[in-house]
C-alpha cells in the first residue's frame, strides 16, 4: 500500500450566492496516511469541519478532487458516494446522534443493517464491537440512561462497526470532561489504529494533542502549519 | 431493507407517546367515517327496501317518482300498453300504499300495505307460516316478520284486525330481505282487495312490475315505456334513483357526507401533525444515517413504512370498533340502520391511505432535504 489513505488536491469551499462568496476553504491540499492518526486544528470558523465534510463525501467541494483510498469520490453519483461511505469511512460525531429509542446494540448495529446484513447477524457483530469498548452489559439499555463518556464509546463502537478504514471524528471530546476525553482519544490510538486504516479528527481541545501523529493547524480556510509529533500546548 | 423497516418500525413504536397518538388518531378516523358511511348504508338499503323484497327484474312508474313509498298511481292504460310492447314476457300491477289498522286494543298502527297482482302473486314474500294461497281467502292478509311485527302485537295466524272498517285476518307470516325506514309494519294482501279496503284516488296502480323475455329486451322496453311519458328501470337502478334521492334532495346524504369528511379532517391533522412532529425530533438521527451511508430512497422507505403500518393498524382498530357497536347497538335497538358495506370498508380504507400518503410526504420532503453537513456542524 504506497498510496495514500487520503488524499487532497486543491480543495475549494465556498457559501452564499455567485455575487457574495464566503470562502470557507480555499485551496487546501495534503495526504493523510495508512496508519496515521492526523489531526486538524485551527480556531472556531476555519474551515475544519467543511474540510472534513469534502474529504469524507458528505459535501460537495466547489473545486478540487478528493481520493480516498485511491478512489475519486465526487466523480461517483449520489449513490455510489453513499455506499463508498457505508463500505469505507466510520463517523463519530461531537454530539454522537445515537437514537435515543434504539437500544445501544440497535444503534451499533446500525451501519451493519444498512449494509442489509441480516438482523441477528448485524446484532451479534455489534456485541463484539461493544465489547471492544467495554459495554457490553450495556447492550439493552437505551443511550439515554448512559454516560456522556459511554455514550461517545458507543458512537466509536458504531462507527467501526463495518470495519471501515477510514475513521472521521468531529471534536470528539468536546461535551467530554478531560479525563474522559484523553481516556476517549487513548483508547482510539491504541486499540482502533492499525496499518491499514487512518484516522483524521477535528478537534480544539489542547489536552489530546498529545496522541496526533501529525497536527495540520487551519486559518482562514488555509493550512497555516503542518506539525509531525505529539504537539504540546504552547 | 427488511433491516432497515426494522429499525424504522422500532423507532416509532418505541415513541409509544407518539405512536399511540398516531393509532388513536387514525382509529378514531375510521371508526368514525365507518360509523357514519355504514349507519348510511343502512338507511339507503332500508329506503329500498320495498324494491328489494318485490325484487322484479323492471319497474314501470311515473317519472316524478322518487321513493317507493310515495308511489304516484299510474292510469290502467298504461298496463296495456306495457304488455302490448315487444319483449315483454309479463307485466302486473303493484299496489303500494299506507293504511291505519286498528288492532285488536283499540289503538291504530299505520301499516305499509303491498297489494299483489291476484292472478299471478308476482312479488310474493317467503312465507315461514301459512300458505300463500290463502291470501286469496276473506279478508286475507300476511304479515311480515322483521323489527316492526311486535307493533303488530305480535299477531299469529287467525289474529285479526280492523282496516278501514273492514276486517283483517292474519293468514301467513313472511319473511323479508329488507325492513323499510319508516319503523312501519308491512301487510301483503292482493291487488283486489287492496283496493277494496283502502280509499283510492282514481287511479290504483302504484307500479308495473315486468320481466322482460331476456335482458337484451330491456333498452327496447325502456324505450317505448318513456314514449309513453313514463319511466322504466331495472331493480338496480330504482335503487340507484332512492339513494341518490337521499343522498342529493335531502339533507340526510349531505350531512353525513359533511361529518364524514370532518372525521377524515380530524384524522389527517392529528396524524399529518403527529408524524410531522416525529420526524422534526428525528430529523438530526436521520441525517446522521444518510452521513453513515443510508441513501434518499432507504430514508423515504423507513418513512412510508411507519406511516402504512400506523395507518394499516389503525384501519383495523377503527374497523374493529365500528363492528363491536354496530353489534352491540343492534342487539339493543333491532332497527338500528348501519350495514358496513365493502364500498364503506374502501372508502375509509382510501381515506386512511390518503392520510397515510399526505403525512408521509410532509415527512418525506423534510427527510429528503436534510444535509449531513448540517447535522455534521451541529
Ligand atoms: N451552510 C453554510 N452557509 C454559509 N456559511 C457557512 C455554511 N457552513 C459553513 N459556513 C461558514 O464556513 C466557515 C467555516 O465553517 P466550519 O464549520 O467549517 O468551521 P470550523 O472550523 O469547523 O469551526 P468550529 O470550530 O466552530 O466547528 C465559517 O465561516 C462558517 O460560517
Ligand atoms: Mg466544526
Amino acid at each position: 500500500m504506497t498510496e495514500a489513505a487520503v488524499q487532497a488536491i486543491e480543495l475549494v469551499k465556498w457559501f452564499g450566492t455567485e455575487e457574495i462568496k464566503t470562502y470557507a476553504v480555499r485551496g487546501i491540499s495534503f495526504e493523510a496516511n495508512y496508519g496515521e492518526m492526523l489531526y486538524i486544528v485551527g480556531p472556531s470558523g476555519s474551515g475544519k469541519t467543511t474540510l472534513l465534510s469534502m474529504i469524507s463525501g458528505i459535501l460537495r467541494p466547489n473545486s478540487g478532487r478528493v481520493l480516498v483510498k485511491g478512489k475519486e469520490i465526487w466523480t461517483l453519483p449520489p449513490n455510489d458516494i453513499a455506499d463508498f461511505r457505508l463500505n469505507n469511512i466510520g463517523f463519530v460525531f461531537q454530539d454522537y446522534h445515537l437514537f435515543p429509542k434504539l437500544t445501544t446494540l440497535e444503534n451499533v448495529a446500525i451501519p451493519l443493517i444498512l449494509k442489509k446484513q441480516d438482523w441477528d447477524e448485524s446484532l451479534r457483530i455489534a456485541g463484539e464491537y461493544l465489547e471492544i469498548v467495554g459495554l457490553q452489559d450495556r447492550a439493552t439499555l437505551t443511550p439515554t440512561k448512559l454516560s456522556g463518556g459511554e455514550q461517545q464509546r458507543v458512537a466509536l463502537a458504531r462507527a467501526i462497526a463495518s470495519r471501515p478504514d477510514i475513521l472521521i471524528f468531529d471534536e470528539p471530546t468536546a461535551s467530554l470532561d478531560g479525563a474522559t476525553g484523553r481516556m476517549i482519544i487513548s483508547f482510539v490510538k491504541e486499540q482502533l489504529l492499525n496499518e491499514h486504516r487512518c484516522i483524521l479528527i477535528v478537534t480544539h481541545d489542547a489536552r489530546i494533542y498529545e496522541y496526533g501523529d501529525r497536527i495540520i493547524q487551519m486559518e482562514d480556510g488555509r493550512i497555516v502549519k503542518i506539525t509531525s509529533g505529539g504537539l504540546r500546548e504552547e | 431493507m427488511k433491516g432497515i423497516l426494522k429499525i424504522a418500525f422500532k423507532l416509532l413504536v418505541n415513541d409509544r407517546g407518539k405512536f399511540a397518538t398516531l393509532i388513536v388518531g387514525i382509529t378514531f378516523a375510521v371508526f368514525l367515517m365507518v360509523q357514519m358511511t355504514s349507519v348510511f348504508a343502512g338507511i339507503l338499503s332500508k329506503a329500498s327496501a320495498t324494491i328489494i323484497n318485490i325484487g322484479s327484474s323492471v319497474w314501470v312508474m311515473d317519472p316524478a317518482v322518487n321513493n317507493p313509498l310515495n308511489s304516484i298511481q299510474l292510469p290502467d292504460y298504461i298496463l296495456d300498453a306495457v304488455r302490448s310492447i315487444n319483449g315483454v314476457n309479463y307485466a302486473v300491477p303493484l299496489y303500494s300504499g299506507t293504511s291505519l289498522v286498528k288492532l285488536r286494543d283499540g289503538t291504530y298502527q299505520p301499516c305499509s300495505v303491498l297489494g299483489l297482482d291476484d292472478s299471478s302473486l308476482v312479488g310474493r314474500p317467503e312465507l315461514i307460516q301459512g300458505n300463500i294461497q290463502d291470501i286469496f281467502a276473506d279478508n286475507g292478509f300476511i304479515v311480515v316478520k322483521d323489527e316492526e311485527f311486535a307493533k303488530l302485537e305480535n299477531p299469529t295466524i287467525g289474529t285479526t284486525f280492523e282496516l278501514n272498517d273492514h276486517r283483517g285476518v292474519v293468514v301467513g307470516i313472511a319473511k323479508v330481505a329488507t325492513s323499510g325506514l319508516f319503523g312501519i309494519p308491512t301487510l301483503y294482501t292482493t291487488f283486489t282487495r287492496a283496493i277494496q279496503y283502502i280509499p283510492s284516488p282514481r287511479f290504483t296502480m302504484a307500479y308495473i312490475l315486468v320481466e322482460p323475455k331476456s335482458a337484451a329486451d330491456i333498452p327496447h322496453i325502456k324505450a317505448e315505456v318513456a314514449k309513453a311519458g313514463y319511466l322504466a328501470l331495472t331493480n338496480k337502478e330504482f335503487q340507484q334513483r332512492v339513494a341518490d334521492y337521499y343522498k342529493y334532495q335531502t339533507g340526510v346524504g349531505t350531512n353525513i357526507l359533511v361529518m364524514t369528511l370532518i372525521s377524515f379532517l380530524v384524522g389527517l391533522s392529528i396524524c399529518g401533525q403527529t408524524f410531522y412532529t416525529f420526524v422534526l425530533e428525528n430529523m438530526e438521527k436521520f441525517g446522521a444515517l444518510k452521513a453513515i451511508g443510508a441513501k434518499g430512497y432507504e430514508l423515504v422507505y423507513m418513512i412510508l413504512f411507519q406511516a402504512l403500518s400506523t395507518g394499516v393498524t389503525g384501519y383495523g382498530l377503527g374497523i374493529g370498533l365500528s363492528s363491536l357497536l354496530i353489534f352491540v347497538a343492534k342487539q339493543k335497538v333491532p332497527n338500528y340502520a348501519a350495514v358496513i358495506t365493502f364500498f364503506n370498508l374502501a372508502l375509509a380504507f382510501a381515506m386512511v391511505l390518503v392520510i397515510v400518503a399526505v403525512s408521509s410526504y410532509i415527512a418525506v420532503r423534510k427527510v429528503i432535504k436534510i444535509e449531513p453537513f448540517e447535522i455534521f456542524r451541529g
